[in-house]
């Protein structure tokens, strides 16, 4: 099937549309992540913690619509009686917002080196549109660095899972015999763990002094060393099927290797299944990611990621007076309801009988 | 008699499997870089005598192979061996496998008392608004990731003040009369339960309606109805009967998924399951628990799957074996 063809079926439905629609913005979103951000991925400011978001006003005192939207700082002040630090809006200056003005520098795809953004404000306002958490970490742009992770994490584990598993599953089910019944009796002894707990454990050998990347690339690789065996028993099965076909009895005739026609000939032969499969996979690999950042196993800070930013909530004073660290939870929810209708979709027009 | 044959049969083969899962968990929590002994180590208090009568009582001093050959021995012979803090294994992990067991069984039981109806309602009246509204639920249901729906409805339970926060039991638990226990259990039990339940119910109530689907559109219902059964029965007699096959095999992945979705919830609520328990003993590093936690999971994992394939036995005789 042509791509197009599979775009204008995707097109006729309206609900699963929106879902592309809406995965498409994210992802571009999170590719511009430093155009939308208004401050650096690495900005903390520890005076700053916990600021409810900022109030931006367009209606000045007379009633008029400004050129250009406002806002107040907040000033920070501690209550003896209660214990409690105090967030007050400081009506004394104004600081004007602007759209496309200069903010930080970036490199944008790490080539373009440019400093405009989409919201730029002055230098001393603290502008936190979704308010900031305990490390004072502006959660709104944290929320775009923190997608690159989440949402891309699951696509890299998919592409090591998959392949593992259907080479795998293809080399015990053409190979057969005893070779068929150790490699399925590993595989069975995978799916016995308990997924959640496996990746526990896989997520805590991890030594705690790597850099970032080299964690984001085992994260990547633990989560997908879960995925694959349940993957490669049902291409087992498929390949069980069809390996007694006649094109690859042909095959065999003419002197093949068993490489090749477990790769070129076999293997292929799945590839609508693979593609239904990884479709309905991507959201459990980002709700894995999720869960695991959230437990602190996963991504760790600095980086941000939507589970570690609701790692936070964790905390029961957080949840009930700072609601605004709620936010990653509903996109990481938007992000699989998105990938769930889509996948269904996708399934529906590859596969209508299922 | 076939039925018991089978029966030892699949409990055999879970042997091989148990002995392979305990192969791979050990050698990877030994890979952990956490030295279970450092919080000892770090205490000035502790002098080096102690530490090294504590690297021997665990072992810690011999190979790796050495450790693993002497975990599996004391593993079958029922001893489960000590904890980091000198409590016995099997004390602590009882009462968590049973709160996570009772806590499945409460969650596998709504969520098929109510998905069950739901998906047959979803088939029968296909299409219709109530049909609709089942299929943006049920996709909602599934995509809400299990921790922050917790994390809601702990807000929720904190502003009407309806539910605890946290637990199993209440403080004044043990002055309760017997009646007084149950309800103070299942009322702890509510919110952990109807969060696992939201996201099994989803999937569970969608394979239902699709099942059922397929059924409804089969000759032989298109006969009964022709023949004049009354509709009613067609779908309860003749379509309800085949449609649930399937459900019951995914009786043993909805198992497995619920351990692991378990482990979340239950780190949230701090519900004290076999899953908290677990993310406890990684934390520390502590071989023993981790392991004997990791092994009871699989456990119950396999016996579920054993239960759902019986039950699939038994309600369907063209299945062999």
């Amino acid at each position: 099937m042509k791509l197009s063809d599979f775009f204008i079926k995707i097109k006729k439905d309206k609900i699963p549309f929106i879902a592309l629609i809406v995965l498409l913005l994210m992802y571009f979103l999170i590719l511009f992540a430093d155009f939308f951000a208004i401050y650096p991925s690495t900005y903390a400011n520890r005076k700053l913690a916990y600021q409810p978001p900022s109030n931006i006003y367009a209606i000045d005192k007379d009633n008029k619509i400004v050129k250009h939207p406002y806002t107040y700082n907040y000033t920070k002040t501690f209550n003896k009686d209660y214990l409690t630090i105090e967030y007050k809006q400081n009506r004394d200056k104004k600081y004007p917002i602007s759209l496309f003005g200069k903010g930080y520098e970036y490199k944008l795809f790490g080539i373009f080196k440019t400093n405009i953004h989409l919201i730029s404000k002055p230098d001393d306002c603290n502008l936190f549109l979704l308010g900031t958490d305990i490390n004072g970490h502006d959660v709104y742009s944290r929320l775009f660095f923190g997608g690159r992770i989440s949402l891309t994490i699951g696509f890299l584990a998919l592409l090591i899972s998959f392949p593992i598993g259907a080479i795998y599953g293809g080399i015990s089910g053409y190979l057969g015999g005893k070779i068929d019944k150790v490699l399925m009796r590993c595989a069975e002894a995978i799916m016995s763990i308990p997924s959640f707990y496996l990746l526990i454990i896989l997520a805590s050998i991890l030594p705690s002094n790597m850099t970032s990347i080299q964690r984001f690339t085992l994260i990547t690789a633990i989560l997908a060393l879960i995925g694959w065996a349940g993957f490669s028993r049902v291409i087992r099965g498929m390949v069980l099927s069809l390996k007694n076909q006649e094109y690859i009895k042909s095959i065999e005739t003419i002197g093949a290797s068993r490489k090749r026609i477990i790769l070129k000939h076999i293997l292929p032969q799945t590839s609508s299944y693979v593609i239904i499969a990884i479709t309905l996979s991507v959201p459990s690999y980002i709700l894995a990611e999720s869960g695991l950042s959230f437990l602190g196993l996963g991504i760790q800070l600095p980086d941000a990621s939507w589970g570690n930013m609701l790692r936070e909530a964790q905390e029961f004073a957080n949840i009930i007076y700072r609601p605004w660290l709620l936010t990653p939870g509903f996109l990481i929810f938007i992000a699989v309801l998105s990938f769930n209708v889509l996948g269904d979709k996708i399934r529906d027009i590859l596969d209508p009988k299922a | 008699m076939s039925t018991w044959v089978y029966i030892l049969k699949r409990l055999l083969g879970a042997i091989p499997i148990l002995f392979i899962v305990s192969l791979i968990s050990f050698f990877l929590i030994r890979l952990s870089p956490v030295d279970p002994l450092a919080q000892l180590k770090l205490n000035p208090a502790i002098s080096a005598e102690t530490i090294e009568k504590e690297t021997k009582r665990l072992g810690l001093d011999k190979p790796v192979i050495v450790q693993y050959g002497l975990w599996a021995k004391n593993f079958i012979s029922g001893n489960l061996g000590y904890c980091i803090d000198n409590t016995k294994v099997s004390t602590k992990i009882k009462g968590r496998i049973l709160n996570t067991l009772l806590l499945s069984s409460v969650v596998i039981l709504s969520s098929w008392l109510i998905a069950i109806p739901l998906g047959v309602l979803g088939a029968v009246y296909y299409n219709s608004l109530f049909d609709k509204m089942l299929t943006v639920l049920s996709s909602v249901g599934m995509a809400i990731p299990s921790f922050f729906f917790a994390i809601l409805l702990l807000l929720f339970a904190q502003h009407t003040g309806w539910f605890p926060i946290g637990g199993l039991t209440s403080v004044d638990f043990s002055s309760m009369n017997f009646i007084n226990k149950i309800l103070d259990i299942l009322w702890h039990l509510f919110l952990p339960a109807f969060v696992l339940t939201t996201i099994s119910l989803s999937s569970l109530t969608r394979q239902m309606r699709a099942n059922l689907l397929d059924v409804l559109n089969s000759e032989y219902v298109k006969f009964a109805y022709a023949k004049g059964l009354p509709k009613a029965k067609v779908i309860i007699k003749h379509a309800f009967r085949n449609a649930i096959n399937p459900i019951i095999t995914l009786l043993g992945f909805e198992f497995a998924g619920l351990l692991s979705g378990a482990a979340l919830t239950e780190y949230v609520f701090q519900y004290p399951g076999l899953g908290k328990l677990i993310l406890e003993a990684v934390m520390q590093s502590d071989i023993n628990l981790v392991m004997a936690s990791l092994m009871f999971g699989s456990i119950m994992l396999i016996v579920g799957n054993i239960l759902a394939d019986i039950l699939l036995k038994l309600t369907d005789p063209r299945v062999r074996v």
